[in-house]
């Protein structure tokens, strides 16, 4: 729309102070979907550099010296792979969970508890994010 | 809802007396009358601005103010108001004060205080509101009024309404039928269960303030926007039109900017004043529309 002059805070970003729950799960949703996508084509841009590990010996598989298994390992050493990994989950989780409220809302189930259920997914997502932060950090450190 | 009745200000009685004024008087006369009056009322302004400001019971109004027209206003800014405030005040009724008490320029739509005619949909406190429907009481102060967001500022908090319209007129928003009941004085009934199905949808007042709220029509111009969809419910949705005209309305509303552009955001239906539950009309005609269209049976 045009606009021939500043109307200051009312029309740019500084609305996010007054958003809404129903807003807000928008803007998760958006985000947390180019995430998965950034992460799909990454994912399958270094897995494929261990692709030559397919016409390895099966004796260099069976002691782990193959690329593949070197190149997870290497992965897995580094903390802040670890670190993003939980966030990974953290981000997959919540779209699950807001994809499934988005889904229900499709079908018009629970309209009226709209902002609930999107507490609730955050909820969950932050419960089942700090429970798996044992399993992702172990042997980090 | 606002049930006060405005005082009526000493000015109009002082135009009414100058109004009054024998003609034959020279011209001169009536000229330095009426600059001392401007001047008696500037004054009169100013004093009660100042004792308002100064007084305990008084809220804060921080107003939206352009004027494209005035060499001095063109450059929008926030003007404060300070209202004395009674039992039961919205925020229309501290607007009315403001522009009648402090500066009579202060421009915006009102006509009938009871939130039927949808003319004062305003942006208060972040959030789209019928300034007449809003009670000062509710609002954090300093009160925050500002003209609808996403759409162009005519003067104050007055916006040009003319896209609004032309979406809400692209649904066809009246009654059409071509079935008709055989004797010619029967009367065309609504069964009590469809009425209920409607009410809701019947509701609307054309304020404006879920277009205003809604990011997808702040984004797509041609998005009919949740007011239009909502009208197109509530007569798809009424049998007595019969199944012809609702395939027509069908076609109207799953056009590619028409309904499948709601991404559920929920903030229509948060700001609506009538509380009409839009997202929920949105997803109904949603799926009637995907019914329409795919039939496996």
């Amino acid at each position: 729309m045009s606009q021939s002059y500043n109307r200051g805070l009312i029309e740019d970003f500084g609305r996010w102070r007054e958003f809404e729950a129903g807003m807000w799960a928008w803007i998760f949703h958006k985000f947390t979907g180019w995430v998965l996508i950034g992460y799909l084509f990454t994912h399958i841009a270094v897995l494929s550099t261990g692709i030559p590990a397919a016409g390895a010996s099966e004796a260099a598989i069976m002691a782990g010296e193959d690329v593949y298994t070197q190149t997870i390992v290497s992965l897995e050493g580094l903390l802040l792979v670890r670190i993003l990994e939980v966030g990974l989950l953290a981000v997959a989780v919540f779209h699950m969970l807001n994809g499934t409220r988005l889904l229900l809302t499709d079908l018009g189930i629970g309209l009226g508890a709209q902002d609930k259920s999107f507490y609730a997914s955050l909820i969950l997502t932050g419960a089942i994010t700090v429970a798996s932060v044992p399993t992702f950090i172990a042997g980090a450190f | 809802m606002s049930t006060q009745i405005p005082k009526q200000t000493e000015e109009s009685t002082e135009t009414e007396s100058e109004a009054a004024e024998p003609a034959s008087k020279g011209e001169e006369r009536r000229a330095e009358k009426r600059r001392r009056a401007a001047e008696r009322r500037e004054q009169r302004q100013e004093e009660e601005a100042e004792k308002a400001a100064a007084d305990e019971s008084t809220v804060e109004l921080k107003v939206f103010r352009y004027d494209p027209q005035v060499e001095g206003k063109q450059e929008p800014r926030f003007d404060t108001f300070h209202v004395p405030f009674t039992k039961g005040m919205t925020v229309l009724d501290a607007l009315m004060y403001a522009r009648d008490t402090y500066d009579s320029s202060l421009t915006f739509r009102h006509s009938c205080r009871q939130a039927v005619c949808g003319s004062d949909a305003m942006f208060v406190n972040g959030g789209q509101k019928l300034a007449c429907k809003t009670q000062i009481s509710e609002m954090e102060e300093p009160v925050r009024v500002e003209p609808l967001p996403h759409a162009e500022v005519t003067k104050d908090l007055v916006v040009d309404m003319e896209h609004f319209y032309d979406q809400m007129e692209a649904v066809e928003p009246y009654f059409q039928t071509n079935e008709f009941p055989d004797g010619e004085l029967e009367e065309q009934r609504q069964d009590r269960e469809n009425r209920e199905k409607i009410k809701m949808s019947t509701r609307c007042i054309w304020c404006g303030a879920c277009m205003s709220s809604c990011n997808i029509a702040a984004g797509d111009n041609e998005y009919l926007g949740p007011a239009a969809i909502n009208k197109a419910y509530r007569f798809a949705m009424d049998e007595r039109e019969g199944e012809e005209i609702k395939q027509k309305r069908l076609e109207i509303i799953e056009q590619e900017h028409g309904v499948w552009r709601c991404q559920t955001q929920f903030s229509c239906t948060e700001v609506c004043p009538k509380d009409i539950p839009l997202t929920e009309h949105i997803q109904e005609l949603k799926r009637e529309a995907v019914k329409n269209n795919l039939k496996f049976w």
